[in-house]
């Protein structure tokens, strides 16, 4: 029977993470493949329809795991490991690391939705705007992933019941 | 940096000519991010140097710090996106430079936050 404490963290780390994953895997190709050249303008529509609506999944996982791990996952942590927060590497440097480089996955994932929800097929025209927003996007999705190895990687020896 | 107030017309495919938006509001959104990543590495900083500031920004006592710091990094994000957004919506800017800003800014607060890094301040 799993605990309040591990259930939170595997909401946390697996459920929002497995959905992150997919709406990345998911909004890259529809930015790499958002050009005038290789669409039609009906297909283009129906692309941008679907991009908008992965990289906003994106965008609202990034702020629930953020959110979750900062505000319920992390307290439940900090309690149950207090005597050892100091001097263990798991904590100095994952947990630590985890908990800051986590935060810029949201700001940036919002950013790539806002501009694909304000310009939809336009970027098909603009492709230093869709380079920009790939790099974005990816970065959103690199520092989610450390954040989310270093996570999984401090829970095995740190466990939160 | 040169702006210059423009909107440009296009075809659209359905016929009716319709208006291609300016690259200021993507460009403002891009540069907001930068600034607040840049003010999130800028504040784990401080709070290695100052205890008082890190008496501060515990917003929420069970999470520590970490509240505060990303609650005044997002705010910072939101405002400064505000603030360029009113600037920037209907101009045209050099993109690309917008862009380098935004990844500079954003490594910078990338370092500013590796605990190795900012370890070196506490």
């Amino acid at each position: 029977m799993p605990t309040s404490g591990s259930l939170w963290a595997d909401v946390h780390g697996l459920v929002l993470g497995a959905v992150f994953l997919l709406a990345y895997s998911g909004g890259l190709t529809g930015l790499f493949t958002l050009r005038t050249k290789w669409e039609t303008a009906t297909g283009l529509r129906v692309l941008a329809r679907q991009l908008i609506a992965g990289t906003w999944i994106m965008a609202l996982v990034a702020w629930l795991t953020v959110i979750t791990g900062t505000y319920v996952a992390y307290p439940l942590y900090r309690s149950e490991f207090r005597s050892v927060l100091m001097t263990s590497f798991w904590n100095t440097f994952s947990m630590e690391w985890k908990i800051h480089i986590g935060w810029f996955a949201p700001i940036l994932a919002t950013t790539v939705a806002y501009v694909v929800t304000r310009y939809r097929t336009q970027l098909a025209e603009e492709p230093r705007m869709r380079q920009a927003m790939v790099v974005l996007f990816t970065l959103a999705f690199v520092t989610a992933g450390v954040a989310g190895l270093l996570g999984a990687l401090t829970n095995k020896v740190l466990p939160v019941y | 940096m040169m702006l210059r107030r423009q909107r440009r017309s296009e075809p659209a495919q359905s016929g009716k000519p319709r208006e291609a938006l300016s690259n200021g509001r993507a460009a403002a959104a891009m540069l907001a991010a930068g600034i607040g990543s840049l003010v999130f590495g800028f504040l784990t900083i401080l709070v290695q140097v100052s205890p008082a500031v890190r008496n501060a920004l515990q917003f929420y006592q069970p999470a520590g710090q970490i509240t505060g710091l990303t609650t005044l990094s997002v705010a910072a994000w939101l405002i400064s996106w505000y603030i360029l957004f009113r600037l920037w919506k209907e101009q045209q800017v050099p993109f690309s430079w917008v862009f380098a800003v935004t990844l500079l800014l954003t490594v910078l607060g990338l370092v500013g936050t590796f605990p190795p890094f900012y370890g070196l301040f506490g």
